[in-house]
């Protein structure tokens, strides 16, 4: 038997725990979140993208309960929290810069919160003993903040704000502070914590790749505004403006006019005295309206003769290689100047390698390789 | 070589400018008054020899001291006297180095230049200006008749108060500057890491922020603490004929009485008194030190 996906934003009896209405937030002038309505589950690992600045930190500062909206309601489990101060939602977060109580052992930050509910003594060296336990921390119990590495510290900081049992965790930037070989590895104890606990977690970074590893669903954030949100592989794959596809990941953006060829399928002028390009598109353009094909490095196949049956081919000269070890990145210059990136995996040794600077060679794609964009 | 050069340097400096005049107060505390010059005996003579000199040493004046109720009373009250202020000064200081650190960025450098800018008239004249503020026709008074909180004048000018005014103004910088120092490298996500699990506005302030600025408030207490302890000036200024106090009384047995000796053993007893703070601030530096390491 399959388990059943987890996908509660596709069932409309479910009630998102969550639901931002219409929230703006100003500091003067500045507007930090522009007219924000979001649905988040229970049980999600939902996670904030974008660049900094684009009001990611604000929603979860309002949700925290340290900054209020200027407009519209949020609501958590159907209750509006705007009266309800900070100490007094069921919602805990893990700080950016962890915010450990330097004057307190690991023991101690972890009980912090336990102690001001008045929870009995036994119970709280109890609920203590296994939030280090879940967070392997129990030889550092003793120790104070500074005697302990990063990356414990991140974890000392993870169990303080789990021990209460929160029905929402938001994590600000929580790993930004690891070296990239620990972020890994701490991106899959996250995940696993969050399983094992079954809390939601709201997520802020401006890590793409963290965003898709940990997260169920992902909104791009741009100006106080959600582009868009949706499941990893679908912003990914199909990302509805070219904000977010430039956002994620790397991509080739070729803009031109789109004629319609037949149902779903479109040819597209991006040059005079080119062919146009063939593109098969669930988005529906009116001919000759102006049009972004955007398609992915590692869609587009480089090869040295004009392959039979490509939709798209296109000629061009190696421009420069990116050796990423795993991955190749080639840019080929197109005799009308633009750069198009391939990508192909290094399945043999790079003495071996096919092509090099100067080359001739041939990219193409299939009709449905990339996405046709309206803006 | 070098190494040793280097950490002689201060050692000469403590030997010099500590250690030997120390030496030279507590050989005229052991030694007899005198109508002579300098005013007291025995002087040293190299014909006589160094026995002859330390065997007319005694313990004299000590016995002097603990014999005559006058000295332990000037003690204790201006352990008091420094006790009571430094808290004063503390309970004044405090909110005023919170302010101080949670201010915005860009007032803090003038808040602080506030703080600092008495230092730049004299001590005496910023003392000697209270006198124009609490004397019974001063400032305070014409404006409390004026306002009709009180229906006579007031007198603060010659009593204990006057005292602790002048302490707390005098000191109030050395208490605020460790505290502001202490506050400003607060994280301010402390705060709201406190309040995102649980804890009011005011819990978070005793258990997160009094404990982050201890350090600073012990070394403020400190820095109070012992120079208000040998107080002289402000005393004799604002304090009345009852404020008792041992910089007072040292002052009169030096110039008045021109009792070198008693006045020196006042000296020592006063040294030995604010050696045990002396070396707890130190002990309590070594720890901030360590902590932060």
């Amino acid at each position: 038997m399959a388990t059943p996906v987890f996908e509660p934003w596709n069932d409309p009896d479910e009630k998102p725990l969550i639901q931002f209405q219409n929230v703006s937030k100003r500091f003067g002038d500045f507007t930090a979140i522009d007219d924000l309505t979001i649905d988040i589950f229970e049980r999600e690992f939902f996670a904030l993208l974008g660049p900094s600045g684009c009001g990611k930190t604000t929603m979860m500062r309002m949700l925290a309960g340290f900054e209020a909206p200027t407009e519209g309601k949020i609501f958590l489990a159907g209750q509006d929290i705007a009266p309800v101060p900070p100490n007094q939602r069921a919602v805990n977060m893990m700080f950016q810069s962890y915010a450990l109580f330097p004057h307190l052992s690991v023991w101690e930050n972890i009980a912090f919160g336990l102690k001001r509910e008045g929870m009995p003594r036994n119970e709280i060296n109890a609920r203590v003993d296994e939030m280090l336990r879940l967070t392997r921390l129990e030889k550092f119990a003793r120790r104070k903040p500074h005697q302990i590495s990063g990356g414990q510290r991140q974890r000392v900081a993870l169990a303080r704000s789990l021990a209460k049992a929160p029905k929402l965790l938001l994590l600000d930037e929580p790993l930004g502070a690891l070296d990239r070989k620990l972020r890994e590895e701490t991106q899959f104890e996250l995940m696993d914590i969050q399983e094992k606990t079954g809390t939601t977690f709201v997520i802020v970074t401006h890590d793409q790749e963290e965003a898709m590893t940990v997260a169920s669903r992902v909104a791009v954030m741009d100006n106080g505004q959600v582009k868009q949100v949706a499941t990893p592989a679908d912003i990914y794959e199909a990302p509805n403006s070219v904000y977010v596809a430039d956002f994620i990941g790397d991509v080739n953006l070729i803009e031109g006019k789109a004629t319609a060829t037949g149902k779903g399928s479109y040819a597209l002028h991006w040059r005079d005295g080119v062919e146009p390009l063939t593109v098969e598109s669930q988005n529906i353009f009116s001919d000759g309206q102006t049009a972004h094909l955007a398609i992915r490095p590692e869609k587009v196949t480089i090869s040295a003769d004009r392959p039979a049956k490509a939709a798209n081919a296109v000629q061009g000269k190696v421009l420069d290689i990116a050796y990423l070890g795993n991955l190749s990145t080639y840019h080929v210059e197109l005799p009308t100047g633009d750069v198009i990136k391939a990508q192909t995996a290094n399945t043999r040794r790079i003495s071996r390698r096919a092509y090099t600077w100067e080359d001739t060679v041939w990219l193409s794609w299939t009709a449905s390789g990339g996405i046709l964009l309206a803006n | 070589m070098r190494r040793f050069l280097l950490i002689s340097v201060p050692y000469i400096w403590l030997l010099a400018l500590f250690l030997v005049p120390f030496v030279i107060v507590l050989k005229i505390s052991l030694s007899d008054a005198a109508i002579a010059r300098p005013p007291y005996m025995p002087t040293f003579d190299w014909a006589e020899g160094i026995w002859a000199f330390l065997s007319q040493l005694d313990l004299e004046n000590f016995t002097w001291l603990i014999e005559d109720d006058l000295y332990w009373k000037a003690y204790l009250s201006s352990l008091k006297i420094a006790l009571t202020s430094t808290i004063l000064t503390l309970f004044v200081g405090y909110p005023i180095a919170y302010g101080m650190a949670r201010a915005p960025e860009e007032w803090r450098p003038m808040l602080m230049m506030l703080v600092i800018l008495p230092f730049w008239t004299s001590f005496l004249i910023r003392v000697y200006a209270w006198k124009g503020i609490l004397a019974n026709e001063g400032f305070l008074n014409q404006f409390l008749l004026w306002t009709g909180l009180a229906t006579e004048p007031l007198q603060i000018l010659n009593t204990t108060t006057a005292v602790y005014i002048g302490i707390v103004y005098t000191y109030l910088p050395f208490m605020i500057l460790p505290i502001y120092a202490a506050l400003d490298r607060m994280d301010d996500s402390l705060i709201e890491a406190a309040e995102d699990l649980g804890c009011s506005r005011m819990s978070a302030f005793w258990l997160v922020t009094i404990p982050l600025s201890k350090g600073g408030i012990i070394a403020g207490c400190f820095l109070v603490f012992i120079p208000a302890m040998g107080e002289f000036v402000i005393p004799s200024l604002l304090g009345g004929s009852d404020t008792l106090m041992i910089g007072k009384v040292l002052w009169e047995e030096f110039f008045s009485n021109r009792d070198w000796p008693v006045a020196s053993a006042v000296a020592v007893i006063l040294l030995l008194i604010l050696v045990v703070p002396i070396v707890l601030f130190q002990r309590n530096q070594q720890k901030e030190q360590e902590s932060d390491t």
